[in-house]
């Protein structure tokens, strides 16, 4: 039992930064949610503030690591233009081309819009700290930037398990 | 109830360095009309590769990632240069208004359109 290099960097790709990204996302989107002077004492709204600067900007990495790694490095080896490469054996059989036609070119393209969401929001809690408490607009975008970059990131994850499952990287 | 103590908004306002430094929205502004425009251009770019072949090759950094290295690159390229703009220029006097709402999220949606394949295969070259 081993892998190969392209699914070792598969399983960082979706495993490690794509999954911790979704994982982290009720945290996060509970701690902003409960931002506010009405929950929290004023030393626990500093805290609060710290933390989740501190979450939000690990999330906006890990949503870089997923796109980064792929692009870069996962996509070259399943566009390979051989006929065992996972586009190839998905473009051949009709019965599983739309894997590709729709659901990779979707997933390749949308994901990137995460990270720059996330790191959005990154900048919003960290700039703004505690006084996001106060500035209930501003913390409703960032929570809404929040739940996109979320979204996006998991139809990109579906797509990405689902396309594996069809016809995996090796 | 969440199970947290609920503090009196007076109270919890009131006390010193609760709220922290009063800061402009300036930078939030230049922050959400930059990844508005940063999804814009992804969007676009993803529509104008489908649709120009020319455009396609150009986009092409390298053969490993094929067009889609040259669409996430420049989109990426275009969102911090204007974030970096719009923050020098927004951030001591804008607001969070309702019109840099709508604007950003105008500016999302036309790039989440733009990179939804049933939309960019509209303007398939061949």
């Amino acid at each position: 039992m081993e892998l190969t290099g392209p699914e070792l960097w598969g399983l960082v790709h979706g495993m490690v930064f794509g999954a911790l990204f979704l994982l982290a996302f009720a945290g996060g989107l509970a701690e902003l949610h409960l931002l506010r002077p009405t929950t929290e004492t004023p030393s626990g709204l500093r805290v609060s503030a710290r933390r989740i600067g501190l979450g939000v900007t690990s999330m906006a990495v890990l949503a870089w690591g997923t796109v980064i790694t792929g692009t870069w490095i996962v996509y070259p080896d399943y566009r390979e233009q051989v006929p065992t490469s996972p586009r190839s054996i998905l473009l051949a059989d009709p019965a599983t081309e739309a894997w590709h036609t729709f659901g990779m070119e979707w997933k390749e393209h949308v994901a990137w819009l995460s990270p720059m969401l996330a790191t959005v929001v990154a900048f919003i809690v960290l700039y703004y700290g505690v006084a996001l408490a106060r500035n209930d607009r501003l913390r409703r975008t960032a929570m809404t930037l929040f739940i996109l970059a979320f979204a996006i990131a998991a139809v990109a994850g579906a797509f990405g398990a689902l396309i594996t499952k069809a016809a995996p990287i090796q | 109830m969440n199970g947290r103590p609920q503090i009196e908004p007076d109270a919890a306002a009131s006390a010193p360095d609760v709220i922290g430094v009063e800061r402009s929205e300036g930078p939030a502004v230049a922050a959400l009309l930059a990844v508005g425009i940063g999804a814009f251009v992804l969007g676009l770019l993803t529509t104008l590769a489908e649709a120009s072949t020319t455009i396609r090759d150009w986009l092409q950094l390298t053969d490993a990632v094929g067009p889609l290295s040259g669409k996430t690159t420049f989109a990426v390229i275009a969102w911090l240069i204007a974030w970096g703009g719009l923050h020098l220029a927004l951030r001591e006097r804008a607001r969070l208004t309702t019109g840099v709402l709508v604007t950003t999220g105008v500016l999302l949606a036309a790039g989440l359109l733009g990179t939804f394949p049933v939309f960019f295969e509209l303007f398939a070259s061949e």
